[in-house]
């Protein structure tokens, strides 16, 4: 295997997460962070969440599980018996950081909350990521990706006017915030290495999505408008624009430019429109010095036709090609498969192939985070099964003998 | 005595504008680090001239969304194109340790502050760059908004109704990921170079970021040849599992039910009703097999009642529900975000309070403060008398030749 310099090689972090928080941990495992994944027995519920390696249901075949649980090892243990306490706070002691994802309250009850914590490993940074915080009015409330999706107001402005508010089919709350848990995780690890000392980090999943809200949270603080949903269209100014167009195969993505920034880019749109004697009246128009705002809607229907037709004459690549070369907004909507074929990843060598010998095959992922002079990200190991790194840790580790492994087996703590 | 900031000592040369770049050094600044944003008074930060404006006014220092991503920032602009200007900038460089740009790939390196550049002005310094694609590549130098290249990268494929075309977040999605992968490698290099003595440069890019979040649809792929599509509100291993208007204009909850004790729970709910106890309903298998009936049934439930009641009855028979809510309901009404916090009034020294908002994540010995957006230049002096120790006939002189152009 090769060498691989991680930008923070020889940290430990026991991850105690469920689906909630999964990505934390994988991140500062994509970072050179020895993650422990720590399983109750029979591992997590989300083995069972699809989609699956060749639609099979089983536990060690979850594809979201591999997705977000890569880059770390795996142990089981029941940490709600004293036993599983204590063979945890042996492990707190040799580690950086404990992220989890319980209710409020949870961990605490078990002897395991950060004050705890704190008294064995005064280093130790605690990140919690839940759906609403730690405390408050909702702390409590049971949540899925969709509930989060909708509290935090993504979902109010997302959707077609005549139907239902909408979420994405592909979930998205719990990687927000575990996304943002790596980043206060690292935080706190700065602060640490400064100072010494550990902290709490509490991460809200509902507040990282309100942080993806652009103009929503201005536009009712400045002036009490409400930003709602407008499939794909955008309005200003009580006008239409489409943001989707049609063309040969399929849709693509943008919008009529205008005035000094997007109005030269329209104005090579058109020049390549009228190459094709296809420009109508858009020629005559001075798109660098048009007010966008002052235009009828009659006009911009007008306009959208004419470049629709055109883009109907092109194919997706081919408005790629056009854009890059004549430097316009315009880019293609593109499915999976057409993201997994996309040229500018493979030019970049995105795509990491990860042996998983149990499956008999290697699996293709989705690679690096970032490429950099001096260090690198990327997955060094597959998700782990249940409780495969028991041994490595438990026997060789911590020196328990296979005998009291079988025992602690047996009586439920490991 | 340290200081109760995490990032205490730190300070960012900010060369980024928009949201990605801007909304990952605030972050930086509301944990203590100081931030100085470069701008140039003939080309201001884009994201200025975005409405809305307070009291509708348009100017320069008055958008409130530009206010909300640049808070806790010092301000100075600088003409790059001038030589003293960018003597000025590799000065800066020299006493800072992180610099942060997302220019179009070759555009810093045009302006002479490239990696090899800043290492001769500071050795083990941090440069971390994001691109929408890429330093490099055959597609690294198309012009790209993350509004319209969200599609490209697949998300908007995957939103909407499967009987019609897909809908597509107003919002440009991809700037809401890329800022944590930027804050990502920034912290990580820190730590790097508290151990190791040495800085590094970053190519990092929204397409490469933004697809870790979508890992399970792109394996679904490699694996099984799956090409994943947009399913409404449904859920494979859920039911009922939706958006139901409620009674109020235009309001609605969504409620998710997992299991069959969740099952039961709703039915309680609701009243337990004839309809519910028919068998088709009693399994997740059966209840999907009759999702169309099943929605439109519940829905006859959720809108005699407002969201917050139905909300509020499915919480408290353990059922996960939630209000789906607006800026409105954000700002307004939710008493969550009243208790984290989330929604700071801020004083800013042109427009006065505007909104802002927290960090979603509360470290608790060095909690973020936050600081009000600057104006355009506000603190150009400022950094080079306090930062860079220039005289007041040093300064003067500068400002004479336009080098703050």
């Amino acid at each position: 295997m090769d060498e691989v310099t991680g930008l923070l090689d020889g940290f430990r972090a026991l991850d105690l997460t469920d689906e909630k928080g999964f990505l934390c941990g994988r991140l500062l495992g994509d970072l050179g962070v020895d993650v422990i994944k720590v399983e109750p027995r029979g591992g997590d519920p989300a083995r069972r969440v699809g989609p699956f390696f060749h639609d099979t249901s089983d536990p060690e075949k979850s594809l979201l599980w591999f997705a977000y649980n890569s880059n770390k090892r795996g142990i089981t243990l029941n940490i709600e018996m004293v036993e599983g306490q204590e063979l945890f706070k042996r492990l707190v002691k040799t580690a950086d950081f404990v992220i989890e994802s319980s209710p409020p309250g949870y961990m605490d009850r078990l002897g395991l909350g950060f004050f705890a914590l704190r008294e064995i490993n005064p280093r130790i940074i605690m990140t919690s990521i839940l759906p609403f915080g730690q405390a408050g009015p909702y702390s409590a409330y049971k949540a899925s990706d969709i509930t989060c999706m909708a509290m935090g107001g993504l979902m109010y402005i997302c959707g077609d006017e005549d139907r239902p508010p909408v979420r994405f089919s592909v979930e998205q709350s719990y990687l927000h915030g575990g996304a943002q848990a790596c980043v206060g995780t690292l935080m706190a690890l700065y602060h640490r290495l400064r100072t010494g000392e550990g902290q709490h980090v509490d991460i809200s999943i509902q507040e990282c999505i309100v942080w993806t809200l652009d103009y929503t949270l201005p536009y009712w603080d400045t002036g009490r408008r409400l930003v709602k949903r407008t499939g794909t269209y955008q309005k200003r100014m009580d006008k239409t624009w489409l943001r989707a167009f049609p063309c040969k195969d399929g849709y693509i993505a943008g919008m009529v430019g205008g005035g000094l920034t997007t109005g030269p880019m329209q104005a090579r749109l058109v020049a390549a429109m009228d190459d094709e004697g296809m420009a109508d009246d858009l020629k005559d128009m001075d798109w660098k010095s048009i007010s966008l705002d002052a235009v009828m809607q009659e006009t911009i229907n007008h306009w959208e036709e004419a470049m629709v037709k055109y883009f109907m004459t092109r194919t997706k690549a081919e408005i790629q090609a056009e854009a890059i070369k004549s430097e316009l907004l315009f880019c293609p909507s593109n499915d999976i498969k057409e993201v997994a074929d996309y040229p500018q990843l493979k030019a970049r060598d995105y795509w990491q192939e990860v042996e998983h010998p149990q499956l008999g095959t290697n699996i293709i992922y989705p690679g690096f985070l970032f490429k950099s002079s001096e260090t690198s990200s990327k997955i060094r190991r597959r998700a782990p099964l249940i409780g495969e790194h028991n041994q490595e840790l438990y026997g060789e580790e911590l020196g328990i003998s296979r005998e009291e492994l079988v025992l602690l087996k047996k009586e439920g703590i490991i | 005595m340290t200081g109760s900031h995490a990032l205490q000592g730190v300070r960012v040369v900010d060369f980024s504008w928009q949201f990605t770049g801007p909304i990952a050094t605030r972050f930086l600044g509301d944990h203590g680090a100081q931030v100085i944003k470069v701008e140039s008074l003939s080309r201001p930060d884009e994201a200025r001239g975005y409405a809305p404006y307070k009291d509708n006014i348009a100017g320069i220092n008055r958008s409130t969304l530009f206010a909300n991503y640049n808070g806790s920032k010092l301000d100075m602009t600088l003409d790059l194109k001038n030589p003293q200007g960018l003597e000025m900038a590799k000065k800066l460089v020299a006493v800072s340790d992180v610099v942060t740009a997302t220019f179009r790939p070759g555009t810093i390196e045009k302006f002479g502050l490239g990696y090899e550049e800043l290492q001769k002005v500071k050795p083990d310094i941090i440069l971390v760059s994001m691109t929408m694609q890429g330093q490099w590549g055959p597609f690294s130098q198309q012009p790209t908004l993350g509004a319209f290249f969200q599609s490209t990268m697949g998300f908007t494929e995957l939103m909407g109704w499967p009987d019609r075309t897909a809908v597509i977040p107003p919002t440009p999605y991809p700037d809401y990921i890329g800022p944590w992968f930027m804050l990502i490698a920034i912290l990580g290099a820190l730590s790097y170079r508290d151990r190791t003595g040495k800085g590094q440069y970053f190519d990092l890019s929204q397409l490469e970021t933004g697809l870790h979040f979508l890992t399970p649809a792109l394996l679904d792929y490699f694996v099984n040849g799956k090409i994943a599509t947009r399913n409404g509100n449904r859920s494979n291993h859920a039911c009922p599992h939706g958006a139901y208007r409620c009674k109020g204009d235009d309001r609605w909850c969504v409620i998710s039910v997992f299991t069959d004790e969740e099952w039961k729970a709703l039915c309680r709910v609701i009243g337990s009703p004839a309809w519910m106890r028919d068998p088709k309903f009693a399994t997740l298998i059966s209840r999907k097999n009759n999702e169309d009936e099943l929605d439109g049934l519940i829905e006859g439930w959720t809108i005699e009642h407002s969201p917050e009641e139905v909300m509020i009855s499915m919480q408290a028979a353990g059922v996960a529900a939630g209000i789906v809510q607006s800026g409105q309901d954000l700002i307004d009404r939710d008493p969550q975000l009243k208790h984290r916090g989330h929604c700071q009034v801020m004083d800013h020294p042109e427009i006065g309070s505007y909104v802002s908002e927290m960090v979603p994540f509360r470290l608790s010995k060095t909690p973020p403060q936050m600081k009000s957006a600057p104006c355009l230049g506000e603190h150009t002096e400022y950094v080079c008398r306090e930062i860079l120790g220039l005289s007041d006939e040093e300064f003067l002189e500068l400002l004479s030749k336009g080098v703050f152009g």
